[in-house]
C-alpha cells in the first residue's frame, strides 16, 4: 500500500463520517467569514432557530466593500458614501454581535483582506480545515491546511454543524525544481502553472505544490501561489510545512503558546507527503523556464511570458479556444501579433489576497524608488492587504517611496481587485494588475485587465507599458 | 431545500467556454443582503448595453440583441445548454440565485467548475454533465429546431430529446436523494449530531490548540 498525500491525511484526520463513494462527513476547524456571502447565511440560521455548533471557530471581517480612500474610511462603517455597501458592512458587524462571532471591524488596526489576516493573526494554522465563502480560501493552504471556498448555503451548513459533506477530491502534485531567475516571483510561477494546465486543468483535484522552487520560497510566496490554485480550477492548493511555515507561524497572536505550541509543532512535522504517496498526475515544470508573466485575454490561462507575442486565433486548432481568444482580443482591444510589450497601461493597481503582503509591496516599492510613475498612467494604486502590513510598510518608509513616485497610498481592503468598493477601472481602461482574475469587467464594467506580479506592475507604472523587470 | 424531479423545458445557448461567475452576476449585486431578486441582473454585462446598478429596473434598459436569452425563440427557456467549465471563478452563490430566480433550472454542459456545481444542488438547479460530443449534438439540434425542449428525468437520471432519443448522466447518489426530495441538508447532517460530538472530543484530545481559542 502506496503512503498518503498530505491531502489524503487532512481528509482522513477530520472525517467524521465516511460515507459511500469516497464522499464524506469533514470536520471543519475554521470558518471565516466576510460582508458578502454571509448575511443570507445567518439569515438562515436565524430563520431556523439554529446556533453556531462553534462559536469560537468563526472569525469574521469585512473586506471586499470597505472604501480604501482616508476620507471615506475614517467615518468608520457610517462613513461608507454607498448605502448599500454601508448596510451589507453593518449587517456583519450586526450579526457577529447577536451570535458573539470574533470580528475586526473596518477600523480595526487588525482588518484587512480575509485570507491576508487569517494567516497573519495565526486564525489560520497548519493541519486545519478552513472554509470561507470565498473562492480564494485556497490561500490557507499554503501554511498545510485544507482550505476551501463555498458558497453561502454551506457557510450556514459549516455554523450550524461544523461539519461539511464532501467528495474527496483527486491529488495533483505540480513540482517545480531549479531556481528563479532574479525578478521572476511566486505570481510568475503560478501563472505559467495555470498557462500549462488551464483553468480547468485541476476540476476536482487538490493541487500540491512541491519542488525547490516551491520549498525556497517564502510564506508570502507560497500564499499567492496556493491563492491561485482555484484559479487553475483547484478548490485546494496546499504546501508541505516546513521550518519556513513553523518559523512564520511563531509567536502569531492566535497561534499557540508555551507547551500547546511544542505539542502543536510535533504533529505538524507530519503535514507533508509521504514519499511514496501515489498523484493522479503530476506537472513538473523547471524554474529557471519562467519569465515573468503577462496575462493577455479574459482568463488567467490566456498568458505569456513578458517577451511574448500575442497569438494569432487563426492559427488554434481547437474551434473553442479559437472562438474564446478572438472574443478575448475583441474585449481587450488587442490584435494578433502585437508585443505584450506594447501594451499600454492606464491604471496600475497593486493589492489583493493575491500580492498585498509586505514582500510584495517591498518589491514594488524597490522597482519604484526615486522613479516616476509615467505621465500616461491616470492612476496607481497601492493597497495593502491588512492594517497591520500597512503599518509595517510606513514603518519601513514604503509609503514615501510610493507616494514620491506618484503611486497612492491606501486603506487596506479587496479594492479594485473586484471593484466591490468605490475602486474601479472605466471602461477600455488597461490595467496592470496584481490580483487574480482578468474577466471581463471584473475590475470595472468594460476594463481590461492584465494579471502580473507586483514587480512588473510597478516597472509598468513607471514605464507606462509592459518592461522585462528582469533587466531593470 | 427546493426539490428537482422532472423538468421538461425550452433550451437556450450559452455557446462559450469558461463561462465565469462574475459574468454570471457582477460583483455589483453581490452587496444585496438578501437571497432573491437576483433575476434581472443575471449575465448583466453581456444581456444589456448599460452598466447596471443593484436595485436598478431593468424594463427599459437597452438590450443587446446578439445576446441569446434576448431572442425572442429563447424566452422562457428553463434549461441552459453550456460549454466546458461553466460556473468557474468565485464561490459567488449569487450566480445560482440569479439563474433559478431567471427561471433557469438545468445547466447542461460538458463540465462544471467544482464550487459553482455544488452550489447548484442547494438550490433546485440540476448541472447535467454530459461528453463534449453529446453536448456538441445537442448545441446543433437546438440551433437547427425552434422551440427545441428537452426531457429532464432525475430519478432514471436520463435526458430525452425531441426525437425520442434518452442520454444517461451520472450524479451522485447523495446529492441525488437530497435534490429530489428537497431535503434540508442541514437537519440531515445534524441526524449525525453524536458522531461530530464524538469526533469532536477526540479531535480536542488531539489537536488542543484548535480550541477554546484566546489571542494576544
Amino acid at each position: 500500500m502506496s503512503g498518503k498525500t498530505l491531502y489524503e491525511k487532512l481528509w482522513q484526520s477530520h472525517l467524521v463520517e465516511e460515507r459511500d463513494n469516497d464522499s464524506g462527513l469533514i470536520y471543519i476547524d475554521r470558518q471565516l467569514i466576510h460582508e458578502v456571502t454571509s448575511p443570507q447565511a445567518f439569515e438562515g440560521l436565524r430563520l431556523a432557530n439554529r446556533q453556531p455548533w462553534r462559536v469560537d471557530a468563526n472569525f469574521a471581517v469585512p473586506d471586499h466593500n470597505v472604501p480604501t480612500e482616508l476620507h471615506e474610511r475614517s467615518g468608520g462603517v457610517a462613513g461608507i458614501a454607498d448605502p448599500i455597501s454601508r448596510l451589507q458592512v453593518q449587517t456583519l458587524d450586526d450579526n457577529c454581535r447577536d451570535f458573539q462571532i470574533l470580528e475586526f471591524q473596518i477600523n480595526d488596526v487588525r482588518q484587512g483582506i480575509v485570507h491576508v489576516v487569517g494567516p497573519e493573526q495565526g486564525v489560520t494554522l497548519p493541519g486545519m480545515t478552513i472554509v470561507c465563502g470565498d473562492s480564494h480560501t485556497s490561500t490557507h493552504g499554503a501554511l498545510g491546511a485544507m482550505a476551501q471556498g463555498i458558497g453561502t448555503s454551506e457557510v450556514e451548513h459549516v455554523m450550524a454543524t461544523q461539519c461539511l459533506v464532501q467528495q474527496k477530491m483527486k491529488n495533483m502534485l505540480v513540482r517545480v525544481d531549479g531556481t528563479l531567475q532574479t525578478g521572476v516571483t511566486a505570481k510568475d510561477v503560478v501563472l505559467a502553472v495555470i498557462g500549462e494546465i488551464g483553468t480547468a486543468g485541476g476540476n476536482n483535484h487538490a493541487i500540491e505544490f512541491g519542488g525547490e522552487v516551491v520549498r525556497a520560497l517564502s510564506m508570502e510566496g507560497r500564499m499567492t501561489i496556493c491563492n491561485m490554485a482555484i484559479e487553475a480550477g483547484a478548490r485546494v492548493g496546499l504546501i508541505a510545512v516546513d521550518d519556513t511555515t513553523i518559523e512564520y507561524v511563531k509567536g502569531r497572536p492566535f497561534a499557540p503558546r508555551g507547551e500547546l505550541w511544542d505539542q502543536a509543532v510535533v504533529a505538524w512535522r507530519e503535514l507533508h507527503s509521504d514519499d511514496d504517496a501515489h498523484f493522479d498526475r503530476v506537472i513538473e515544470l523547471r524554474g529557471e523556464d519562467i519569465a515573468p508573466q503577462v496575462t493577455w485575454g479574459t482568463s488567467p490561462e490566456m498568458v505569456l511570458p513578458v517577451d511574448g507575442i500575442i497569438p494569432d486565433p487563426q492559427l488554434m486548432e481547437n474551434a473553442g479556444k479559437r472562438h474564446a481568444a478572438d472574443r478575448a482580443l475583441e474585449y481587450m482591444g488587442l490584435k494578433a501579433g502585437m508585443a505584450i510589450s506594447d501594451i499600454q497601461l492606464d491604471t496600475v493597481f497593486i493589492g489583493s489576497c493575491t500580492n498585498s503582503r509586505i514582500e510584495d509591496l517591498r518589491a514594488a516599492a524597490a522597482v519604484v524608488k526615486g522613479k516616476k510613475v509615467a505621465s500616461t498612467v491616470k492612476r496607481a494604486l497601492v493597497v495593502p492587504g491588512s492594517g497591520q502590513i500597512k503599518k509595517q510598510a510606513e514603518e519601513e518608509g514604503l509609503d514615501k517611496i510610493f507616494i514620491e513616485a506618484g503611486l497612492e497610498w491606501r486603506e487596506p481592503g479587496c479594492s479594485m481587485c473586484l471593484a466591490m468598493n468605490s475602486d474601479k477601472l472605466g471602461a477600455g481602461e488597461h490595467c496592470a494588475s496584481t490580483s487574480n482574475r482578468n474577466f471581463e469587467g471584473r475590475q470595472g464594467f468594460g476594463g481590461r485587465t492584465h494579471l502580473v506580479s507586483p514587480a512588473m506592475a510597478a516597472a509598468a507604472a513607471v514605464a507606462g507599458h509592459f518592461v522585462d523587470v528582469r533587466n531593470w | 431545500m427546493k426539490s428537482f424531479t422532472v423538468l421538461e423545458g425550452l433550451v437556450a445557448p450559452m455557446d462559450r467556454a469558461n463561462v465565469d461567475t462574475d459574468l454570471i452576476i457582477p460583483k455589483q449585486f453581490l452587496k444585496s443582503i438578501k437571497r432573491s431578486g437576483f433575476g434581472p441582473y443575471l449575465f448583466d454585462e453581456v444581456r444589456y448595453m448599460d452598466q447596471g446598478e443593484p436595485g436598478q429596473d431593468c424594463t427599459h434598459r437597452p438590450r443587446n440583441p446578439e445576446f441569446a436569452l434576448n431572442k425572442p425563440r429563447y424566452q422562457g427557456a428553463r434549461i441552459l445548454l453550456a460549454r466546458e467549465n461553466f460556473g468557474c471563478g468565485s464561490s459567488r452563490e449569487h450566480a445560482p440565485w440569479a439563474l433559478e430566480d431567471f427561471g433557469i433550472h438545468c445547466i447542461i454542459a460538458p463540465s462544471f467548475a467544482d464550487i459553482f456545481y455544488n452550489n447548484c444542488f442547494k438550490n433546485g438547479i440540476l448541472p447535467v454533465e454530459l461528453a463534449p460530443a453529446v453536448v456538441d449534438q445537442l448545441f446543433q439540434e437546438m440551433y437547427e429546431n425552434e422551440g427545441y425542449s428537452l426531457v429532464v428525468d432525475l430519478s432514471s437520471q436520463r435526458v430525452e430529446t425531441p426525437t425520442g432519443e434518452t442520454i444517461s448522466f451520472a450524479v451522485d447518489e447523495f446529492r441525488k436523494h437530497c435534490l429530489l426530495n428537497g431535503l434540508d441538508d442541514i437537519g440531515l447532517t445534524l441526524n449525525s449530531a453524536d458522531a461530530i460530538r464524538s469526533y469532536e472530543q477526540k479531535w480536542r484530545k488531539q489537536s488542543p490548540w484548535l480550541f477554546d481559542v484566546v489571542g494576544v
